[in-house]
C-alpha cells in the first residue's frame, strides 16, 4: 500500500436525497482534509446520485475515509482510485472582451490549438469552453491571462473509470 | 426524493384511516411498541402533546426537567432494555438542548429516535422564532436525520427511523417534523421499515475469516480478549462466555463492555484502559495474539497507538467496517454480528486452560491489589473513599445493582469496583463523557426494569449539571437510589492538575449546596454520610427504601484514580501510584 500522498479520485453512490452532501463533507471536514475538487450529478442508475471528489492523500488514509463515507446510511458505495485508473475531464468557461478576438490573432491560434471551443460572441465579450486535464486548462488560463480575463470558472473533475465498477450488480442484489 | 426512496423499499398494506399528522406521530410511536417518551413541550411541538394528552393510557410522556435530561434518560431506557429510547423536544432551544444526548447516543451506540417539532414549512429558513436547522445542527452527530414538511411522509420516515437505530452498530436518529405537517391530514397507514436499499446494517459473517481467526487462537501461546459493548449489543453474552471458557483465555474489557459477564468469572481479569487494571494492561503488550470482540480502540484505551500491543497477531470481530483498521492494524477482520461470529467461532476452537499465562494476570493483579486496591475499598484510616462506598453497595445489591455512574473519578472507581452479576448492568458515559448523564440516565434504566435496583453513582459536579431532574424522580416516582460521591472538586480535572500542571487547582474546588436540602425540597428522603462508622447503615437504609432515596458521603478531597495511564503513553508505562 502506498504510503505516499497522491490523487486519489473518490467515486460515491448515494440515495439522491437532502442533506447528504453536509454529511459526506463533513467526514473530510472533521479531518481536516481539503478537498480538491467536488462534484455531484445523476449517474447511470436512476433515482442514484454520484460524487466525484478529489483529494490528496495517503492510501492508508483514504481507505480510512472511504470506511466512514459508506457507513453512512444513505451511501450506496465508494470506490477509489488514482489517476492511472480513471478517464477524467475538468471543464472551464472564459468571458473576454470581444476586441481581442479581432485584434489578437495569437488568441485564435491559442483556442485552436488547445481545443477550446467559443460558446458566443457578442459585441462586449466572447466565451471560450474548454473541456480537458487540469494542466490542460492550467496552460490555456495562463496564455489568455496575458490579455487579461473578464470571468475565469472550471468545474470539479469528473470521472469514469477503466475498470468496470459494479455498482448496478450490487444494487439488483440490495432489491432481491 | 426521500419520498420516493423510502417508497420503492415499503409496502404500505394496512388499511387506511384519515389522521392528523400529530396523531400519526403518536400512532407510529404505538405501533413501534414504544411505551414511554421523555419529553418537554413548546410551540412548535404542541399538536404531537395534544394527541398524547389522548393516548395517555397507551404512552407514558414522562416531562424531564430539561431536554438533555430527557435524551439521557431515554439512552438509560435503552441501555438498560435493548429497545429504542425516545426522546421528544420542541423546536430552536428544544431541539438545540438534546444535541448532548443524541452526541452521547452516537459515539456509545445507543439505540434512540428524537422526534423534534420545527416552525411551519412556509417559515423554515426565514430565522422565524424559535427556528434552528437541527438537521444541519444534528447531522454530525445522529446515524440518520430527516425533516418532514409533509404528513404523508411521517409514517415511513418513522419507521426508518426505529429500523436504522436499532439496526446494526445502533445509534441516535432524528425527526423534525414542521408545525404545518402535524397539522395536515392524510390518510395514515403503517407498515415497520425492513430494509433500506443503501444500508446493510449486519454484514454476513466470512466463514473463512472465522476459521483463520481460529487457528490463530489455537496456535496462540498467551491470547488475550478485549471485549466491548459489541457484546452486549449482540446479546452475545452466552457465546462469548463459552468461547472465553472453552479456550480458556483472560478477558478483559472495556468500560462500556463491562457487566457482559460476571465480574467474578475467573477468567474475567478486569478493565483496560486510562484506569483499567494493572494486569491486562501490562499483557497487552505481551501477549502474542490479541482478540477484540465488539469494541473500537478508543484512545482512552490504547493510549500511545506506536506503542499499542505492537508483538501481538490482533483478530478483530467487528459489526462496523469502518473501525476495522482505524486505530490498529489487524491480522484477521471478522466482520458481522459478535453473536453469529462467536456462535461459528466456538466450535472451531480446542479447549485449553492457558493456565502459567492466566496466572501472569493473577501475580499482577496481587501486585495492583497491594497497592491500590486494598487502601482504595478496605481503608483504615483517613476519610471515606469511593472505592468503600462502592464496595459497601456490592455487599449490600448483592451484586445484584444496575449502575449508573456519571463523569470522572467515581465514574472510574465505579466501573472499577463495582460487582456486576447481571450483563446490561453498567450505564455509563463511556466515549462523550458527559457529565450530568447519571441521575436522568438512571429515571430511564428504572422505569424500563423497574424489578431492577438501579444506583446512580454522581460526583458533585456532574451532578449538579443535570440536578433539575431531581423534579422528575419526584413526579415520576422513579425509585432510583441516588449517591453523590462529594470531594468538593471537579475531581479527575483535580487529579490531573495535581500530577501535571503542578497543583494549580485552577477553577476546580466546588463551594456546593446542601445537597440534602436539595433533595429533600423535592420530597425524597435523603441523608448524609460523613464517617466511615456511618457508611453501611446509610447504605443498607437506601437499599431497603421502596422509593426514591439520595445518599450524600462526604469523601476524601484530594484522592487519586489509580492505575492511570497518562494521556498518550503506552498502555504498559500504566502507573500504581
Amino acid at each position: 500500500m502506498s504510503t505516499e500522498k497522491q490523487l486519489y479520485t473518490i467515486s460515491v453512490y448515494t440515495e439522491n436525497n437532502i442533506g447528504l452532501l453536509n454529511r459526506i463533507s463533513a467526514i473530510f471536514q472533521r479531518r481536516h482534509i481539503n478537498i480538491e475538487s467536488l462534484n455531484t450529478s445523476p449517474s447511470e442508475i436512476e433515482g442514484v446520485s454520484r460524487f466525484t471528489i478529489v483529494i490528496n492523500m495517503t492510501e492508508e488514509n483514504i481507505k480510512k475515509i472511504i470506511g466512514q463515507v459508506e457507513k453512512q446510511v444513505e451511501v450506496i458505495k465508494a470506490y477509489y482510485h488514482n489517476d492511472n485508473e480513471i478517464i477524467y475531464q475538468e471543464s472551464c468557461i472564459f468571458k473576454m472582451r470581444s476586441d481581442l478576438l479581432f485584434d489578437e490573432r495569437e488568441i485564435q491560434n491559442i483556442i485552436k490549438e488547445s481545443n477550446a471551443r467559443i460558446v458566443t460572441v457578442n459585441k462586449e465579450f466572447f466565451v471560450i469552453e474548454k473541456s480537458g486535464k487540469k494542466e490542460e486548462i492550467e496552460l490555456l488560463y495562463r496564455e489568455l491571462s496575458n490579455f487579461g480575463i473578464m470571468q475565469f470558472t472550471r468545474s470539479g473533475r469528473i470521472s469514469v473509470t477503466k475498470e468496470e465498477m459494479k455498482i448496478s450488480t450490487m444494487l439488483e442484489t440490495y432489491n432481491n | 426524493m426521500e419520498t420516493q426512496t423510502i417508497k420503492k423499499t415499503q409496502k404500505t398494506t394496512n388499511v387506511t384511516e384519515r389522521i392528523s399528522g400529530s396523531e400519526a406521530i403518536v400512532r407510529c410511536l404505538i405501533a413501534e411498541d414504544v411505551k414511554i417518551i421523555y419529553g418537554y413541550p413548546g410551540g412548535a411541538i404542541m399538536p404531537v402533546y395534544d394527541e398524547l394528552y389522548k393516548y395517555q393510557d397507551k404512552i407514558h410522556h414522562v416531562l424531564s426537567r430539561h431536554e438533555q435530561g430527557a435524551t439521557h434518560s431515554a439512552q438509560g431506557f435503552a441501555r438498560i432494555s435493548g429497545k429504542v429510547g425516545v426522546a421528544i423536544a420542541t423546536s430552536g432551544p428544544g431541539a438545540t438542548n438534546l444535541i448532548t444526548g443524541i452526541a452521547d447516543a452516537q459515539i456509545d451506540s445507543t439505540p434512540m429516535v428524537c422526534i423534534t417539532g420545527q416552525v411551519a414549512s412556509h417559515l423554515l429558513g426565514s430565522d422565524a422564532f424559535q427556528e434552528t436547522d437541527i438537521v444541519g445542527i444534528s447531522t454530525p452527530v445522529t446515524k440518520w436525520n430527516c425533516q418532514v414538511t409533509k404528513a404523508s411522509d411521517i409514517p415511513a420516515v418513522i419507521a426508518k427511523a426505529f429500523y436504522i437505530a436499532r439496526s446494526g452498530r445502533p445509534g441516535p436518529v432524528l425527526v423534525d417534523i414542521t408545525k404545518d405537517a402535524q397539522f395536515e391530514e392524510f390518510d395514515f397507514s403503517y407498515e415497520k421499515c425492513t430494509k433500506v436499499r443503501s444500508y446493510n446494517p449486519v454484514p454476513k459473517t466470512d466463514v473463512k475469516s472465522v476459521e483463520a481467526a481460529a487457528k490463530i487462537i489455537n496456535a496462540a501461546k498467551k491470547p488475550m480478549i478485549v471485549w466491548g459493548q459489541g457484546v452486549i449489543l449482540s446479546e452475545a453474552e452466552e457465546a462469548f462466555k463459552a468461547v472465553v471458557e472453552k479456550a480458556g483465555i483472560p478477558a478483559a474489557w472495556t468500560i462500556l463492555g463491562a457487566s457482559a459477564i460476571p465480574t467474578s468469572h475467573p477468567l474475567n481479569v478486569g478493565m483496560v484502559g486510562m484506569h483499567g487494571n494493572y494486569a491486562p494492561n501490562i499483557l497487552t503488550n505481551e501477549c502474542d495474539v490479541l482478540i477484540a470482540i465488539g469494541m473500537r480502540f478508543d484512545d482512552r484505551v490504547t493510549g500511545d497507538l506506536n506503542k499499542y500491543a505492537k508483538q501481538a497477531k490482533v483478530i478483530h470481530f467487528e459489526i462496523d467496517p469502518s473501525e476495522i483498521d482505524k486505530n490498529v492494524k489487524t491480522a484477521i477482520a471478522v466482520l458481522g454480528d459478535a453473536k453469529a461470529s462467536l456462535d461459528l467461532l466456538l466450535p472451531l476452537l480446542d479447549e485449553n486452560t492457558h493456565s502459567e499465562w492466566h496466572q501472569r494476570f493473577k501475580d499482577l493483579y496481587a501486585i495492583e491489589y497491594e497497592k491500590v486496591i486494598k487502601d482504595d475499598i478496605h481503608p483504615t484510616k483517613g476519610g471515606l473513599t469511593m472505592g468503600e462506598v462502592v464496595n459497601e453497595i456490592n455487599i449490600q445489591s448483592k451484586g445484584e445493582a444496575a449502575i449508573v455512574t456519571d463523569v470522572g473519578q467515581h465514574q472510574m472507581i465505579a466501573c472499577r469496583y463495582a460487582q456486576f452479576n447481571k450483563t446490561k448492568s453498567n450505564i455509563t458515559s463511556g466515549g462523550l463523557g458527559t457529565m450530568g448523564f447519571g441521575l436522568p440516565a438512571a429515571i430511564g434504566a428504572k422505569m424500563a426494569a423497574p424489578e431492577r435496583e438501579v444506583v446512580s453513582i454522581s460526583g458533585d459536579g456532574g451532578y449538579q449539571m443535570t440536578i433539575q431532574e431531581l423534579g422528575t424522580v419526584f413526579q415520576q416516582k422513579a425509585a432510583v437510589k441516588i449517591v453523590v460521591l462529594n470531594n468538593e472538586f471537579l475531581g479527575m480535572v483535580r487529579q490531573w492538575q495535581q500530577l501535571f500542571f503542578d497543583k494549580r487547582y485552577a477553577s476546580t474546588e466546588m463551594v456546593n449546596p446542601n445537597f440534602v436540602a436539595i433533595a429533600e425540597g423535592y420530597y425524597i428522603k435523603a441523608k448524609k454520610v460523613t464517617k466511615r462508622e456511618e457508611l453501611a447503615a446509610a447504605v443498607a437504609e437506601m437499599m431497603a427504601s421502596k422509593e426514591a432515596y439520595f445518599l450524600e458521603v462526604c469523601v476524601e478531597k484530594e484522592n487519586n484514580v489509580f492505575p492511570m495511564i497518562p494521556s498518550g503513553a503506552s498502555v504498559s508505562d500504566v502507573r500504581l501510584e
